[in-house]
């Protein structure tokens, strides 16, 4: 909501700088989001009337006008195609100067002189749009600097109200609190009741009582809706961000900003017998006052007549039955809509109101009356026009009453963590119009109309506190807990995991847990997947089903950057929908590009298969087991499960190169997937004892077949032992041949056998004969053979 | 006889000393102590002399035998370390060649202000609690105060599922969660993702935040402020103004937006809006199953992107999920 602080120094009684109001609104808790000077700078320019204008003789759009600007007659040549003998407007003299350092000198225009320049509202900075010159009111006083006369020295506040705080939706709302906080009386602007002219009352039905508890309506007959809206208003309303449309609903908008009491204005010639206040039916249609079609149901509160549909209740009236210029006869509105029948309807229909905005957070209902006298006051001022009664339908049994709300001393203190003397309390709730009574250390307190928000003893606390200021606060310490928490020494936290993968040459990436549908399909998930309902984009339509869609994105677009060696990693939730819904932490690593950056001391070479898994392991344990798997996404010949304890916890391998052609990713991608739960948990350290003895080591090299697997040579070595294999401390490969000079379809293999004895010095012979067992059983098995 | 052995001495240092190689060294030790060596002769001819001479001159011969050994063993160390110097200086290195790489990783900035925070809270003992990031709208919206149709409701651009869960808009329901699951006195922190339909310059449709919950006796409005400034100074390891301004939101009475005082480039300061709390409404306590006539708490929530950004100096939002290594790579450190 926008203030001229103009208005509200009106309503205050006195003038605040802008800086200290915005100060003061802050700490009442009205949030000021901007601070805008009500016109731009300009100098020079005065109220002027034009007496004559001429035809330009030598150009057909130019006027050559006499104008009066108080001091003399000057001579000025005007394209505007309002300019007019007799209209009031403003000059820009020569040597005035206008927004963005304009300088008005004396000119010829055509051959004709020139002695300034009549401006428009958009050459003054005053308005973003409009055509022609500025057109003022009849008694505007000639030769008066516009500047004053339209008071625009001015600031606009704007202001950005929360929920709770419909009562500030006026400048009467916003002044009432900022004269609480300088204890000061409010100036209510003097509304007396307009006497009766004529007669002609329309009777009204509330058929939805729970939606509407107060109808008030007036008809005003022959005004002319013809004449221009007063500049002091159109002025106020522009600074409140309302467009100026016709006398009528000027004066409806006005006394919505002034008093907080949205109005309606309807064309009498358009209502035909009694209106009916109630809900609509299934599929009624009406076209609002913004063009837009309204389809409605029976949550919407309607205003009707016998025949149709007048108005979408507190929300938008329709555009037949609105007020037009040549309207003459009508019918206004002021009502009370309850908010949770008037709540999300303006969303419903897509439109922006400035009525259902107020009516849904909650209008004073004693203000209707008043609303209507001040506006039918305005109107008949501006517009002529005689006046009906009024005609007030209260369903009072549907007014909501305000309960007490008790607020204790001890209760205050025990919320605020001090004390405030009780007299201090008492006045806050008094300028507030709380009506306290302090009985036995305790406030009752009965909220004004004007509050919706005041319903337990807390509210009243943020009430006091405001007042007094949150700065005046003091800053205390919590009260030391002593309980010491167990750690989980067996669970690695996820941010260990991430430190240690960062170690490992991981970056951490973060991506939206939503989705395009096109990704799952390209990864082939095969979980039931979770559609958002209202996604904001197509391209962020599902919950991603696992991590990897993400991260071939990020190497994707890194890649186009030239980040070329990338290792990336990713925790974050997954998402399934089976019987329930399935979100659990996931954790992906993904690698391409060279396996380490290109340097002169280190031979380039790309990551392959062994160097995720070299990370996985480091990552999480020697103590894996790898067997083949059949994932799609994967290369089918570079893939393998990763179990632990013969438990399937993640897999890794190749991403499916048909998958990195269809990304555009021209690099072979590693990846390795885990479930978070799988690799949390680790063993407590459990202390053994050590050999004092020495290892002694065996080298072996052998010719193998070539679709023998490091695990089939693992595994018989063990089984030759059998049970000397305590004996065998650790086996290691440390060279893998395949080449042209061996035996076609054998490949060899080096390794390390290293054996050792807890308690005395192996001997020589022994572990000969170890070796011996492991090659013939090797040979017998496995078909491999000692290299020579 | 004794004039000679001075001299055989003196001449044999000399030679001694002259040596500049093992080799050499090795010649001068077979001259003077070898077998034919000009020593061992002198002492193999002491059979000559009288008996009572030559205890004396063997004496004399033994020690000029040892004088010239020592002389030997120094020189021989001397020569070592000379040819060690040598060799070690023939194995120098460029010391500017660049060491071996590895690929460098990281953690992501919102990861490690996140962390931040949830450091200096467990000094104090917060624990850390998490929720799910799909909830019901009890948890998110109506277990915090917020009515059915309520209009704060419309503050939060919320996803929805088609069977009526959400994307949680905010971590509070982690409050009720908590509280469902644990005693007085509370303290806990709940980091993590949420969601909200929302997407320009300055909103993304995910973010992190990190919630605060705190529920006990004598919890009160200003431990609330005495606790939240000492975190933003704490976590800025600055001494920078606060400043509380009165807000709303369903799940807290009073509410409260807080402020920091932030020096511009240009040197003036300005309030930055850094997170909102408040004092725990009665209807969420009681929500969580906790009796408000006898506990009291207050609640807090941040942005971590917004920290992160205050923090690090980021210009734009977007920049934390478009995952660039140029942006990543600068918080390695």
């Amino acid at each position: 909501m926008k203030i001229s602080k103009h208005w509200l120094n009106e309503w205050l009684g006195y003038s605040l700088d802008t800086d200290v109001v915005a100060e003061q609104m802050t700490q009442l808790g009205l949030e000021v989001d901007n601070l805008t000077p009500a016109a731009q700078a300009f100098s020079g320019v005065v109220v002027a009337e034009i007496l004559a204008c001429e035809n330009h003789p030598d150009a057909d759009k130019l006027q050559v006008c006499q104008v009066n600007k108080g001091d003399e007659i000057v001579q000025i040549v005007c394209g505007a195609p309002n300019a007019r003998a007799g209209l009031k407007t403003a000059l820009s003299q020569i040597g005035a100067v206008l927004p963005n350092d304009f300088k008005i000198k004396k000119s010829k225009l055509r051959g004709v002189d020139s002695f300034g320049m009549l401006c428009s509202e958009v050459e003054l900075g005053i308005s973003q749009e409009g055509s022609g010159i500025i057109e003022l009111s009849s008694d505007a006083p000639v030769g008066v600097d516009l500047r004053d006369y339209l008071g625009l020295d001015d600031d606009i506040i704007e202001i950005d109200l929360t929920p709770n705080r419909a009562d500030c939706f006026s400048m009467r709302g916003v002044a009432r609190d900022l004269a609480v906080l300088n204890k000061t009386e409010l100036k209510e602007p003097e509304i007396n009741v307009v006497p009766v002219q004529t007669n002609g009352e329309v009777p009204i039905q509330i058929q939805a009582p729970e939606g509407c508890a107060r109808y008030i309506s007036r008809v005003i007959k022959g005004v002319d809706a013809k004449v221009e809206t007063p500049v002091w208003i159109k002025e106020r309303l522009r600074r409140s961000g309302v467009k100026s449309i016709n006398p009528v609903v000027d004066v409806t908008n006005y006394v919505m900003i002034e008093l907080g009491q949205p109005m309606h204005a309807f064309d009498l010639s358009h209502i035909e017998g009694d209106i009916v206040v109630r809900m609509a039916k299934e599929g009624e249609k009406l076209i609002l006052l913004d063009g837009s079609e309204a389809i409605l149901d029976p949550g919407f509160l309607v205003i009707a007549d016998q025949k149709q549909l007048l108005a979408v209740a507190g929300v938008m009236g329709g555009l037949l039955s609105g007020v037009q210029k040549t309207t003459s006869d009508i019918m206004l509105e002021s009502a009370y809509f309850d908010p949770a029948t008037i709540i999300g309807k303006s969303r419903k229909l897509g439109v922006h109101s400035d009525s259902a905005m107020r009516f849904e957070r909650g209008v004073d209902i004693a203000i209707q009356a008043q609303a209507m006298e001040r506006a039918t006051q305005l109107i008949i001022e501006i517009c002529g026009g005689q006046v009906a009664p009024s005609v007030v339908v209260d369903e009072v049994s549907a007014l909501s009453v305000r309960k007490e709300v008790v607020l204790s001393v001890d209760k205050l203190k025990r919320v605020l963590g001090f004390d405030l003397p009780e007299s201090q309390v008492t006045a806050i709730f008094e300028g507030l119009g709380f009506q306290p009574q302090f009985v036995d250390q305790q406030w009752f307190v009965r909220a004004p109309s004007w509050r919706f928000d005041i319903e337990i003893a807390e509210d009243l606390v943020e009430e006091v506190v405001r007042v007094i200021g949150y700065d005046s606060i003091p800053a205390t310490r919590l009260l030391a807990d002593d309980t010491i928490y167990p750690i989980t020494e067996t669970l690695r936290t996820q941010q260990s995991i991430k430190i240690q993968l960062a170690d490992l040459g991981y970056q951490e990436v973060i991506n939206y847990a939503f989705v395009p549908e096109k990704q799952l399909q390209q990864l082939g998930a095969d979980h039931s997947v979770f559609a958002l309902a209202n996604p904001l984009t197509q391209d962020m339509a599902m919950m991603r089903t696992q991590l990897l869609g993400g991260v071939l994105e990020n190497i994707k677009a890194n890649l186009a950057r030239q980040h070329n060696d990338l290792a990336f990693f990713e925790i974050g939730k997954v998402f399934a929908k089976t019987e329930e819904i399935v979100q659990h932490d996931s954790l992906i690593m993904a690698r391409c590009g060279q396996a380490a950056p290109e340097q002169w001391a280190v031979s380039s070479r790309n990551v392959d298969f062994y160097d995720i898994k070299g990370d996985v392991c480091q990552l999480i344990g020697h103590h894996l087991q790898f067997s083949s798997s059949q994932l799609k996404h994967y290369h089918p010949g570079r893939q393998a499960a990763i179990l632990s304890d013969e438990r399937v916890i993640g897999h890794l391998g190749q991403i499916h190169p048909s998958i990195c052609k269809k990304l555009k990713i021209k690099q072979d991608v590693y990846v390795a997937e885990f479930d978070m739960s799988d690799i949390q948990e680790t063993l407590l350290p459990q202390w053994y004892s050590t050999s004092k003895y020495p290892a002694v080591r065996r080298d072996l090299s052998l010719l193998v077949p070539e679709n023998i697997t490091w695990n089939d040579i693992n595994f018989a070595i063990k089984e030759s032992l059998s049970e000397q294999i305590n004996l065998l401390k650790s086996v290691h490969l440390f060279d893998v041949y395949q080449g042209s000079h061996l035996k076609t379809g054998f490949k060899s293999m080096a390794m390390a056998l290293i054996f050792q004895e807890k308690n005395r010095t192996l001997e020589d012979k022994e572990v000969d004969n170890l070796v011996l067992k492991a090659v013939s059983y090797l040979n017998q098995q496995l078909n491999a053979e000692l290299r020579a | 006889m004794k004039v000679n052995l001075k001299q055989l001495v003196a001449n044999g240092v000399e030679q001694i000393e002259k040596a500049t190689s093992t080799q050499v060294l090795d010649e001068v030790r077979v001259a003077f102590l070898g077998k034919k060596g000009s020593v061992t002769i002198l002492l193999k001819s002491l059979g000559d002399l009288p008996a009572e001479e030559r205890k004396a001159a063997g004496a004399e011969i033994n020690r000029a035998k040892q004088q010239l050994f020592t002389a030997i063993q120094s020189q021989k160390e001397h020569i070592q370390q000379q040819e060690l110097n040598a060799k070690l200086m023939r194995e120098s290195v460029d010391v500017s060649l660049p060491g071996r790489q590895r690929i460098k990783g990281g953690i992501h900035p919102v990861t490690r202000t996140m962390q931040r925070i949830i450091d200096l809270f467990s000094q104090v003992g917060f624990e850390v609690c998490t929720g799910p990031e799909i909830e019901d709208d009890f948890h998110n919206f109506e277990a915090l105060n917020f009515p059915a149709h309520h209009p704060a409701r419309a503050m939060h651009d919320t996803f929805y599922f088609p069977d009526g869960h959400l994307l949680r808009t905010h971590t509070s329901p982690v409050q009720i969660r908590a509280m469902k699951t644990m005693h007085p006195p509370i303290k806990i922190i709940a980091p993590g993702k949420v969601y909200r339909s929302d997407s320009d310059q300055t909103h993304t449709p995910m973010f992190h935040q990190v919630e605060g919950l705190v529920i006990g006796e004598n919890i009160t409005f200003s431990s609330l402020k005495g606790t939240l400034s000492q975190f933003v100074n704490a976590f800025f390891e600055d001494d920078l103004q606060i400043r509380m301004r009165p807000s709303y939101f369903p799940f807290t009475e009073p509410s409260a937006e807080v402020d920091v005082e932030w020096k511009k480039a240009d040197g003036n300061t300005s309030w930055l809006e850094v997170l909102g709390c408040g004092m725990v409404h009665p209807n969420v306590l009681k929500s969580g199953g906790i009796d408000p006539e006898k506990y009291t708490g207050f609640a807090f929530g941040l942005g971590v992107e917004r920290f992160a950004m205050l923090r690090y100096g980021v210009q734009d939002l977007r920049n934390f999920f478009e995952n660039d290594m140029g942006f990543l790579s600068q918080f390695q450190s």
